[in-house]
This record gives C-alpha cells, structure tokens and sequence, in this order.
C-alpha cells in the first residue's frame, strides 16, 4: 500500500548524489533523511503533528475554562460565544478545553500502547527470528493463530471484563498490535542474519556485538519505525472506536472518541461538537499516515 | 490441493479451540451476572436459575460442557432472551449485517477497482493524485466520523434518505449505511489495485503485448488488469474483519438490527452464550474466508503453489 505518490526524487539525482557519496562516506540514516526531507507530504505532516502536540501538551492550561468545568448558563452555546471559541456542550462545559484534553488523552493512548505492542513485537520476533528452528516454528505459528481472531471483540470483552480504566486501554490495544511488529522483526531477521554484509564485517574480524550493533539493529530499525508510525494512528483508532462505543474513555475525561461520539448525538442541535472534533481526529490520522509512507519511501531500500 | 485444505482446517481446530477458551473465561471473570436484576432475586431462586442453565456447577465443568456442546453445533441458550437459542438469535439477526457487508464489499470492489485502475494509466497526472487523496482521507477519516456526518448532511438537512431504521431492508434505508462501510473499503481497494497496475504495466509480457500491436484497451483489460487484481484476493480476509469492525459502529449508529448491534448489548448485559456464540461464529467466518482466499489465489495465479 505503499504510494510514494508526492515523491519526486529523480534518476539523474540519484546519480549524482552517489557520486559525491564516494567523495565523503555518508551513512544508512543520512540517506533517509535527505529523502524524507524532499517529501512534502511528510514535511507537512511532520510540521502539522509538532504544532499537534504542542496544543496537546500546553492548550489545556492556557484555556480560559477547564474541560470538566460545567457552567450551567452556558449550555449549547455557539462559537465565539461568551468566550468560547468553538462552542460549548450540552453541560456549557468548553468544547476548547475538552478538545485539547481528548488530544492529549488519544496522543497518549497512541504512544504508549504502541510502546507496548512494540516491545512485545520486537522481543517476540527477534527471538524466533535469531533463535530459528522448532522454536520459530511454534512461535509464528502462535502469531497465526492470533492473527486469524477477531481482535476487537476481543478488546470490547476485555473492557466489559475488567471495567474501562485507562492503564487498561493502553494494554489491551498494545497486545493486539504487537503481531504485525513481530512478524516484521522476524522476518527481517531472518533474512540480514545470512546477508553478504554481516558475513563480510564476520570475515573482517567484527565480533558478535558489533555485528549486531552495526549492521543487524540499524537494518531492523528502518522497518520498525515505518511500522511504529503506522501503529500509533490505528491505535488513536482504536481507542476513539471503543470510546465511541461507550467502552472506552470515562466522563468527565475526554478522548477525541468520546467528542465525536457525544458530537454525534447531539449534531442536528450543535453541530461544533461533532465538526471540530471529527476534524482535528482526521488532521491528527493524515499527519501520521504521511510521516509514516514517507518514512516507508526514504527508508526501504526497495524504492531506491 | 486436498491435502492443503485439509491441513488449514487442521489449523482451524485450535484456532477456534483458542477462541471459544477465551472467550468463555473472560466473560465469566466480567464482574456483575446475567441475573442481575433491579430487584434482588431471593437466593432459592437464583439457585435454581443457576441450576437451569448449569452454572452450579464447577467453572471447570461448565466449561466441559460448553466445549462439548459447541463441538455438536449447540451455542447453548440465552440467558437474557428467555425461550431464545444462541443460534436461534443469530439466525435472526444475521441476514441484516450480511446484506450490509455484502453490499459494501461489492460497491467497494467495483468502484475502487475502477478507480485503481484510472489512476494507474495517468500514474503522476491530476487524475492520479485525485484519486489518491481520496484514498489518503477514506482510510484516515473513521466509519464514526462519515455516518453522523452523512447523516446529518443527507438526511437532516437535505432529507433525501431516512436517517437511522431498517425498514425491512429497502433500498433508501441502505443507502448511507452501506456507503459508510464502503469508503474505507474503496480506498484501500483503489490503493491495492493502482500499486499492482503500476507494477504490471512495466513486466515484460505487457511490453510483449504493445510491441505485437494489440491496442491499449485490450492490453489493461485483458492482460494487466487480471494480474493486477490477485492482491486483492488475499485482500479478502482482512476486508472481512474490517466490514465486521465497521458494522458494530454502523450498526448503532442507524440503529440496524444486526449482528454487530447484538453483539454490544449483549456484552454489556453479561449475556454469556450469546457473546461467545457470536466470537465464535465471526472467528470462523474470518478462518473460512482466508481459506477461500488462499485456495482462489492458487486457482487464479499458476505461480503460487499450495504447499
């Protein structure tokens, strides 16, 4: 599903830079990063996420109200209204101040479940991957048979078992995303164990540990954080897909799930609580979704 | 080819093992009970409730005899719909969620197939990017954000379609559900099929084909267009999970009396069998269809091979 679509690296680029790439050594991650950076897309996403968690991290102490804070003589109120710059909901709390907590609250769920999904991912695959044989066998196969169940039902079971607390949410969505990050780690494991690379740095006399170091980590990263990229929104996904049925996020805490999810049942009467939440949900999904292909397109080798 | 399909239901069996044991364990550490009334039931009572559906007895036993039962096709009772079988209820209920899933996987297919392949043959042009944009916001703007806002657009302003009820599945109420489970669908489809037309417009055998004089309609439609839709095959399984995913939200939303819906409510008011029953059912769907899917790619595209 890669699309390198606002990619315009040209052949006769490539060509030069290569040229000058023997005058002066230029490693694996400069190379990246000289690709990602011509990419406007991720460019954009990159600015636009950075002004994201910005807001996130300061907006909800510079808001004139707190986001639990109900005001009864401001119920429904408009835009602009009575100082609220985008309205207010059914209980006059500040859409403003509820709608930089929920991004803080979804932007944290996204990190540390992937966070956990990727440290499963990475131990789980590595192990099968280095350690091969009858042990790699049983443990994809584990992956396999997970993979074939219907994951959400499962989360949804998980949240009416043990009651929706937000360490949960994390650890429940991080458990479920960890298999694709282990099959990727797996797989390329397996194939940069037998490379040319490793076994030459082997004949030139590099030990076990710089061999891993060197060659096997910084191959194994570029995946990993192609794939991270990509697991923070769906787990953002996740979470508001939970919150929006009722199971995620708890009132008066807000996620950008449970905004949209009030947002919905409240539209014909204030449609500000469905349009600005739906909105910065999106601009929040796209910005990732851009770093991460354009991640993919400076990283895999493939494309080159 | 036998053998192949028979070690892949080999593989079925302790998948849905694993799922009916999870499943049953989880809702029965779930706090709360499906005999939790507004008023107290008096403990003869709820003894002998207990004692009609077994749950006197030993969670280990109870588990036996739900293995067992599931092994001879019975999903057992429910306990909150008195009279009603777990299977009962979801033969009543899934016609409405596999005319929802059907109809979206097909308005999917065609349109973003059609539409991968446009993009494709302007590969860079403005056509191109379109096409792709639309692709980039139908994966980033979830099923939760487009129903509510179809809704209140198409339905409460403009009025041109009801906006929530099943109405015996007539076409005006479909509408926009199905159009909610389809974007994602279409964007994913569109992207799938545009990498795979790319690819296949530069090998050799379509070089082949332009250097002979065939003209250029019969090149995609013939020649490219068959390789580059076997992605999709393998597409078949994921999408599945994705439509059932997409209909729990759909479900609620425009208040369809589905599967998905059932589903919700049910965990929520501790309805033991028939969330399992249902775990149990989506948990086969998805092995079945990856199944399917497989065996396809193997009938459509001589290079793979079943081992």
């Amino acid at each position: 599903m890669s699309a390198s679509f606002f990619d315009r690296g040209s052949g006769l680029e490539g060509a030069q830079s290569m040229e000058r790439a023997a005058l002066k050594g230029r490693s694996l991650w400069d190379d990246a990063r000289r690709r990602l950076l011509r990419n406007r897309a991720a460019v954009a996403g990159m600015v636009v996420l950075a002004l994201l968690v910005v807001a996130a991290a300061i907006g909800p102490h510079l808001t004139a109200y707190r986001y639990d804070e109900i005001n009864k003589n401001d119920v429904w109120m408009a835009p602009l209204v009575h100082g609220h710059l985008i309205g207010t909901d059914a209980l006059g709390r500040d859409l403003l101040a509820r709608l930089l907590m929920g991004l803080r609250v979804s932007l944290a769920i996204g990190l540390v479940a992937t966070f956990v999904s990727l440290v499963i991912g990475v131990a789980w695959g590595a192990v099968a991957g280095f350690v091969g044989g009858r042990l790699d066998e049983v443990m994809m196969r584990f992956v396999d048979v997970l993979y074939s169940l219907p994951f959400i039902f499962f989360v949804i079971l998980l949240m009416v078992t043990f009651g929706s607390n937000i360490l949960l949410i994390f650890v429940a969505i991080g458990a479920v995303e960890w298999l694709t990050m282990s099959r990727i780690v797996r797989g390329q494991t397996l194939t940069l164990k037998h490379k040319e690379f490793v076994e030459a740095a082997r004949a030139a006399g590099l030990d076990q540990g710089g061999i891993i170091i060197r060659h096997i980590v910084p191959n194994l990263l570029g995946p990993v954080v192609v794939y991270v990229t990509l697991t923070i929104p769906a787990v953002i996904l996740a979470e508001s897909f939970l919150s929006f049925l009722g199971l995620g996020v708890q009132a008066p805490m807000a996620s950008l799930g449970t905004l949209i999810s009030n947002g919905a049942s409240d539209m014909e009467l204030a449609p500000w609580l469905l349009i600005f939440p739906s909105l910065v949900m999106v601009v929040t999904l796209m910005s990732f979704n851009f770093i991460g292909d354009g991640l993919r397109d400076a990283i895999d080798p493939k494309d080159r | 080819m036998f053998r192949f399909i028979g070690r892949r239901l080999l593989v079925a069996i302790p998948t849905l093992f694993l799922v009916v044991t999870i499943a049953f364990f989880m809702m029965r550490a779930a706090p709360g009970s499906p005999f939790d009334m507004d008023r107290k039931l008096s403990p003869e009572i709820e003894k002998n409730v207990l004692a009609k559906y077994g749950m006197n007895k030993p969670v280990g036993a109870q588990y036996l005899d739900y293995l067992a039962g599931v092994a001879h096709g019975d999903l057992g009772p429910s306990l909150k719909y008195k009279d009603k079988s777990v299977l009962a209820i979801l033969k009543e209920n899934y016609p409405v969620s596999l005319t929802l899933g059907l109809s979206a996987i097909l308005i999917a297919g065609v349109v973003g197939v059609s539409l991968g392949v446009l993009a494709a043959l302007r590969q860079n042009g403005s056509v191109d990017y379109g096409v792709m944009t639309v692709a980039i916001l139908g994966v980033c703007i979830p099923t939760f954000v487009t129903a509510p806002l179809l809704v209140l657009v198409f339905a409460a302003k403009l009025g041109w379609v009801p906006s929530a009820g099943w109405n015996d599945g007539a076409l005006v109420n479909l509408v926009l559900p199905v159009t909610v489970l389809a974007l994602p669908q279409i964007a994913i489809i569109s992207r799938l099929t545009r990498a795979g037309m790319i690819e296949v417009l530069h090998s050799n055998y379509v070089r082949t084909a332009r250097a002979k004089g065939l003209p250029e309609r019969r090149i995609v439609m013939k020649h490219a267009l068959r390789a580059a839709i076997l992605p999709l095959v393998s597409y078949l399984g994921p999408a599945c999970a994705g439509l059932i995913t997409g209909s729990l939200v759909v479900e609620k939303i425009f208040n369809l009396p589905g599967l998905g819906k059932f589903f919700v409510i049910s965990a929520l008011q501790r309805d033991y069998t028939v969330v399992m029953g249902m775990v149990i059912f989506y948990a086969a769907l998805i092995v079945i269809l990856n199944l399917v899917a497989d065996l396809l790619l193997a009938v459509l595209d001589p290079r793979v091979r079943l081992s």
